[in-house]
């Protein structure tokens, strides 16, 4: 499919649920607004020209993603609760620098996302080799991290064939 | 002799209780922890999951309120806003923790902590 068409079909969808109405008076001026929209910036959406069968695989890779992460997040929200109320506050803040292996920008964007919304750990910047530095708020999140196991999922959705050998 | 809509309303009230306690949890945080980057820690990730369960608990007041179209549409658009608060917390946190950086403030180490 043109991916033009796609992005005038994903405004319209959005239009019909901000709306809510469905005369044919709201309708109309959804579909001009829409088709002005495509047609100016209607290359922003997509990278690609054509929107194939694997975009869509991709996107329900990633909405199987979902619940893990926000398993992960209850848990290190958790954890950090555990270290804000805790008397002494048992922390050891470091900077960690992880060699990443995943290699197209989307997936970067979604892990390093990942990394900041489980909490105990920010990503703060990502060099040109591709090492995330990341601050850990304790060895545990850091441990968490470290098994690599968000980054072989990460890696799984976007259909990135590679190797993560961390203990 | 208890009722659905008892159930429902108590699972309503948990779950937003929860979402206030992780909001709690991130302010004590912001005023305990010692430097710029672990008061980052503490705000920018509880207050997303603090948010989520509280919206949470909206949607599903409404739909018990009435359960039609127009208040499935209202729930949809919440449902935005939840997605919009995934991208956009993460990314203002990163922002900051980067300009941080950038302008050479130092993250505080253990050996700091204990003096």
């Amino acid at each position: 499919m043109n991916k033009k068409m796609v992005t005038f079909f994903i405004l319209f969808v959005l239009w019909c649920i901000f709306s809510g109405m469905f005369d044919i008076f709201h309708l109309s001026l959804g579909v001009i607004s829409c088709l002005i929209i495509t047609l100016i910036s209607g290359d922003l959406l997509f990278s690609s020209e054509k929107i194939t069968k694997s975009h869509i695989i991709d996107g329900f890779r990633f909405i199987k993603y979902i619940p893990w992460l926000f398993y992960q997040i209850v848990i290190a929200n958790i954890h950090v609760a555990y270290l804000v109320l805790h008397p002494k506050m048992p922390i050891e803040p470091f900077v960690l620098e992880y060699k990443a292996k995943l290699k197209k920008d989307i997936s970067k964007v979604v892990f390093a996302n990942s990394i900041i919304l489980t909490p105990g750990t920010i990503t703060m910047d990502i060099t040109k080799d591709n090492i995330f530095i990341i601050h850990c708020i304790s060895r545990k999140v850091a441990e968490d991290l470290l098994t690599g196991e968000m980054e072989r999922r990460v890696a799984k959705i976007f259909g990135e064939d590679i190797k993560i050998d961390r203990k | 002799m208890i009722d659905l809509d008892f159930i429902i309303n108590l699972f309503i009230i948990i779950i937003v209780v929860i979402g206030l306690f992780f909001f709690f949890t991130a302010t004590v945080g912001l005023l305990r922890f010692p430097d710029f980057y672990c008061k980052l820690q503490a705000t920018g990730k509880g207050d997303t999951l603090g948010a989520v369960l509280v919206l949470l608990g909206v949607v599903v007041y409404i739909l018990k309120e009435d359960f039609s179209f127009s208040t499935i549409l209202v729930s949809i658009k919440i449902f935005f806003i939840i997605f919009f608060i995934f991208l956009a917390n993460p990314t203002a946190t990163h922002a900051l923790t980067k300009a941080g950086l950038d302008s050479g403030v130092i993250p505080i180490k253990k050996e700091d902590l204990k003096k």
